[in-house]
């Protein structure tokens, strides 16, 4: 593959305020994209000169992710998605020790994908065979008002039965760190493989080391949809849970998305290389929506942990506020932004993660920058949402 | 005692706590109010709300058989 630096572009300026849902195609990736449908189209499990290049294509790919997650090509596979990552991850670490095992411990704010296969692992087990019985299946560790798991009670939660671990590197709806170097030891102790969702971080902030299994998702650090990474670090027992395949270490099932997987590495090694200055900028304008924000909106919380957090992502909530309404009202401002209220007819239920802090779960709305956001962007939006905001809340009688 | 009782059954969020705020001032300061609410929002929505208005969450009151109720106390 070629390298594609991103040439300082004049800023574009974006009103895409959700990148932590997903962002544009990174530049990079789009021409390794379009060269890969012509280029990296045969199979690279056959041997003939067209397969040798696809193989190689592939081979550099993963060189290029086992590099940024601090872990070697071999403990790396590609699949389908972020959440096939985890699903993969958690059943096959989950197989791997469950005639010993039982149960996983994982804190409460973990991405949906996690606790559903968490609960999915908690109806289809069979009873256990062993000592392992004690316990309940999923036990989830509770989070401060900040939605930060204190490191110690993760810790403590853990047995010498536990089956699985599971820590998020960042949550994605407040931008929480979470203390995941502080727990790869209490986990080694304990002999408990450590799952680390690293969604939110790929390709944006330093992968802490000690985990055991890592999943992210391509299309959130700029790569295209359809392209996961599981990785598997040696010695951690892993067991397909799925009928056997040899595609990916045997992890993966079905033929590599070839053209995905290399412009996800492009736009990975892409991303890492302006990390810092995309970090360093996001940070300070996300300060400024924090700060800005509970001044000039009355009866606002500005959730999430306010140092230990995501450089480019910040939540609020706005006391009176139908969430739906809000987002609607801002998309026809020009900004696209999620809510994790639960103010509308599709979901009953607000954010788990809102309420496993605490905090005012109406009127929620989550801002993400994505890369090409300028200062005039974040200023605009300053302006607009106290407008809306006292529309909406005057319409409702406040 | 329960000074004032809103039944906020069937509304969605962020009805209840609209409700509460528009009512609260009908009861006296120190005085109690429960509100009956089938939203699962409610749930959280109406401690936070005590917590960023300055009154105080008083716990969960007695259940009605379709829906939780919470007691909140008025401070100010």
């Amino acid at each position: 593959m070629e390298s594609f630096s991103d040439q300082a572009d004049p800023r574009v300026g974006s009103g895409h305020f959700d990148a932590a849902s997903t962002e544009a195609l990174h530049p990079a990736a789009r021409e390794v994209w379009l060269a890969a449908i012509d280029d990296g189209w045969a199979d690279p499990a056959r041997l003939y000169g067209a397969a040798r290049r696809a193989r190689m294509l592939l081979d550099n790919a993963r060189e290029i992710v086992a590099a940024v997650l601090g872990s070697r090509p071999d403990e790396i596979s590609f699949t389908s998605s972020g959440t096939q990552a985890v699903q993969l991850g958690m059943l096959g670490a989950l197989r791997a020790r469950e005639r010993t095992h039982r149960g996983i411990v994982a804190s409460a704010v973990e991405h949906s994908s996690v606790l559903h296969t968490a609960a999915y692992d908690a109806s289809t087990s069979s009873p256990a065979t062993s000592a392992a019985s004690a316990g309940p299946p999923v036990q989830l560790v509770d989070v401060d008002r900040h939605g930060r798991v204190d490191a110690g009670e993760f810790a403590a939660a853990l047995r010498p039965e536990t089956a699985l671990a599971c820590l998020q590197t960042a949550n994605h709806e407040v931008g929480t760190v979470q203390p995941v170097e502080k727990v790869t030891q209490p986990c080694q102790e304990h002999g408990v493989p450590l799952l680390v969702d690293a969604a939110q971080t790929v390709g944006r902030r330093p992968i802490p080391a000690g985990w055991s299994v890592l999943t992210a998702s391509a299309h959130k650090w700029g790569g295209p949809p359809g392209v996961g990474v599981l990785a598997v670090r040696r010695p951690t027992r892993w067991r397909s849970p799925l009928p056997e395949d040899e595609r990916e270490g045997g992890r993966v099932p079905g033929f590599e998305n070839l053209p995905g997987v290399l412009a996800a590495a492009a736009a990975l090694r892409a991303r890492v290389e302006e990390s810092d200055e995309l970090a360093q900028r996001h940070w300070k304008l996300v300060e400024r929506i924090r700060h800005e924000i509970p001044k000039r909106i009355p009866d606002v919380e500005v959730v999430g942990h306010p140092v230990q957090r995501l450089p480019h992502l910040v939540t609020f909530s706005c006391l009176y506020v139908n969430g739906e309404a809000l987002v609607t009202e801002l998309d026809r401002a020009g900004f696209a932004v999620n809510s994790g209220s639960s103010c509308t007819a599709s979901t009953l239920r607000p954010s788990h993660v809102l309420e496993a802090m605490g905090v005012l779960t109406h009127g929620n709305v989550r801002v993400s920058l994505s890369r090409d956001v300028t200062a005039d962007d974040v200023d605009r939006f300053l302006d607009v949402v106290p407008d809306v905001v006292t529309r909406l809340r005057s319409e409702a009688g406040m | 005692m329960i000074e004032l009782e809103l039944d906020c059954r069937g509304q969605l969020c962020p009805l209840p706590v609209i409700e509460l705020a528009k009512r609260i001032g009908d009861a006296p300061i120190g005085g109690l109010v429960r509100i009956i609410a089938d939203d699962p929002a409610a749930a959280t929505d109406i401690p936070a709300w005590c917590r960023m208005r300055g009154q105080e969450y008083a716990g969960p009151g007695e259940a009605e058989a379709s829906a939780p109720s919470y007691l909140v106390r008025r401070i100010r």
